[in-house]
């Protein structure tokens, strides 16, 4: 099933990373718009792991291989090395255990793809700075009691993080995009202060 | 199962359908069963919706559960005032598609709705086998599928699929015969009885072996073990629902009165229900093939195939794609055990595996009632597997 939405800024800057024909996994994969795309432009191997009943059955419905679960147990499974590709977009901010969960993915693919949103954006900065409030952004949509978003982090702090846990970056794209996110483009100065989000190829070192 | 059946809302339907027969394992090439006894001649009734396709390509196979039998869709005659058991699944543009695919379903080795089994005539006696018929598992009911699959010329079966026990017979072929099977569907559905399980069948079987008439399974030609049977209905009827399907179904309504009847009468709507649906099963099922099918359903034990005994191992002979269905509200095989057997499959380095809890309140038979969620998962799986295989 092709639907002709562009695919959104941030997930076309994954799928340029990703071989043709190789095996990926999305963590937490929504309804499925990122792999079906890889799979019909790139012939992947495709699995998801969706949390939400309705969501999956977008996903099966499209005939792409998605187990409903949680992300965090689900990983626990596959034996190592089973996927060219984990990719985690924009929920590393979500999870309770994010380095457990970098372990795990690094054990099951031979690379990963981790997104999130920065929270080093001037826009969060100085709505801290100026206004005193808890941010709220195109981005961080969230009031502070009901956000999911229960790690604050940086482009700054995933370089640190990678370097204290010991995990290569192969690559690093940092992008800003629109209030909807459709489109973008690539920030190359001052990423941590322009950048709306973080897109980052790892692999174990 | 069939208390659920109505005419399907949408009014579309497979039409009229005949039920068919296939003899085999003639003497002396009887059939081995797991057992090591041979049983033979052989027959199985089956039914057929759809077209078969010219490369034999577009196969779905239908298994049954416990109860259940070959007339899955359609009517037999215009005098039928019900269709088959899975009417509002199968037929033209349902979720699983007769105008694309070609849907067989067979009565189990064991059963008594046209397939041998213990009411059947033992050609050596020429009477009823009763208690002489051999034990059958689920392997041996695979086995005689896949004689009936020769027979009609088909090599290779596009999607299977079936609740309870027959989500057992889906999962015993895929390790059985792997090179035939592109995909399954199990649903509801388990890798092994829980003792919980267990131990409803046999108090169901216990019901049936202690009514005078049953008379050691000698009961053909005389009177039937009909209470028992009954009551081994109403035991099961109260697994496949649920706390809030009966809570939702019932409540604590009287029947037909407005007061308690302070005698060992029906007094409640459920109590009447269960008596209803136990006088309905025993005009149409035979005492004996509920002992040798629920004892089949017991035995089973995937974990244990070819003497494995490691899940994960068992999976990694499979090569179909998967879609695994649970629902929510069923205890009898709750999504706990589904889930053991999605984890066996990935550590068993299967990839192409779904798997999906179905938001359902009616308990273990919600697989057997219209719900659009489940119908689009279907549909979405088999035509994605169909898209994949030309």
């Amino acid at each position: 099933m092709q639907n002709n939405i562009p695919l959104r800024f941030d997930l076309q800057v994954i799928a340029s990373w990703i071989r043709a024909g190789s095996r990926v996994i999305g963590l937490g994969c929504g309804e499925g718009e990122l792999l079906a795309h890889l799979k019909a432009q790139k012939q992947v191997r495709e699995t998801g792991i969706e949390i939400v009943e309705q969501r999956v059955v977008r996903c099966i419905e499209q005939g792409l291989s998605v187990i409903q679960g949680d992300i965090n147990e689900e990983v626990h499974d596959y034996p190592d090395d089973t996927f060219d590709y984990v990719i985690l977009s924009q929920t590393l901010q979500q999870v309770y255990d994010p380095l457990a969960l970098i372990e795990s993915m690094l054990r099951i693919g031979k690379k990963a793809i981790v997104s999130f949103p920065n929270f080093g954006h001037w826009h969060v900065r100085a709505q801290v700075l100026f206004t005193g409030h808890a941010p709220v952004t195109p981005q961080l949509p969230y009031s502070w009691y009901g956000t999911p978003n229960i790690r604050i982090l940086s482009i700054k702090d995933f370089r640190e993080f990678a370097g204290q846990v010991g995990f290569s970056i192969l690559k690093e794209v940092t992008i800003n995009t629109d209030k909807q996110d459709k489109s973008g483009r690539i920030v190359q100065v001052l990423p941590n202060l322009r950048a709306t989000y973080g897109i980052y190829l790892i692999s174990r070192e | 199962m069939n208390e659920y059946i109505t005419h399907d809302s949408t009014g579309k339907s497979v039409g009229k359908v005949e039920k068919q027969f296939f003899t085999f394992a003639q003497p002396p090439d009887e059939m081995v069963l797991d057992s090591g006894a041979r049983l033979g001649p052989i027959t199985l009734a089956y039914e057929t919706y759809g077209t078969l396709n010219r490369d034999k390509s577009n196969v779905v196979l239908i298994c049954h559960a416990l109860t259940g039998d070959s007339h899955a869709a359609g009517y037999y005659s215009d005098a039928d005032d019900k269709p088959g058991w899975w009417d509002n699944m199968i037929g033209p543009g349902k979720g699983i598609d007769t105008d694309k695919y070609f849907v067989i379903c067979s009565n189990v080795l064991g059963g008594c709705m046209g397939s041998t089994g213990p009411s059947s005539v033992n050609p050596e006696t020429g009477r009823a086998w009763g208690m002489d018929f051999p034990f059958v598992t689920i392997g041996d009911m695979v086995r005689a599928q896949k004689a009936l699959m020769d027979h009609l010329g088909i090599k290779k079966i596009l999607s299977m699929t079936g609740g309870s026990m027959g989500g057992m017979q889906v999962l015993q072929w895929c390790v059985q015969y792997p090179e035939m099977v592109r995909s399954a569907i199990p649903m509801a559905t388990t890798m092994r009885h829980s003792a919980l399980a267990i131990a409803f069948n046999e108090v169901a079987r216990q019901a049936i072996i202690a009514d005078p008439n049953w008379n050691n399974g000698d009961y053909y030609g005389g009177k039937k073990p009909d209470l028992g049977l009954s009551v081994a209905r109403m035991i099961g009827h109260i697994t496949y629902l649920s706390d809030e399907a009966m809570r939702r179904k019932f409540g604590r309504q009287l029947q037909d009165r407005a007061d308690l009847s302070y005698q060992f009468d029906v007094d409640f709507q459920v109590e009447s229900y269960l008596r209803h649906q136990g006088a309905k099963f025993v005009e149409r099922f035979d005492a004996n093939s509920f002992l040798y099918i629920t004892k089949a359903a017991d035995y089973f034990d995937l974990t244990r195939f070819e003497n494995a005994n490691s899940a994960v191992r068992v999976f990694s002979v499979a090569a179909a794609r998967f879609m695994v269905i649970s629902f929510t509200s069923d205890w009898l095989y709750p999504t706990y055990q589904s889930r053991e057997m999605v984890q066996a499959m990935k550590k068993g380095g299967l990839l192409d595996v779904s798997f999906c809890e179905v938001e359902a309140q009616w308990g273990h038979d919600a697989f057997l009632l219209p719900n659009e969620r489940l119908t689009n998962l279907v549909r979405g799986f088999i035509d994605s597997v169909y898209r994949d295989a030309k």
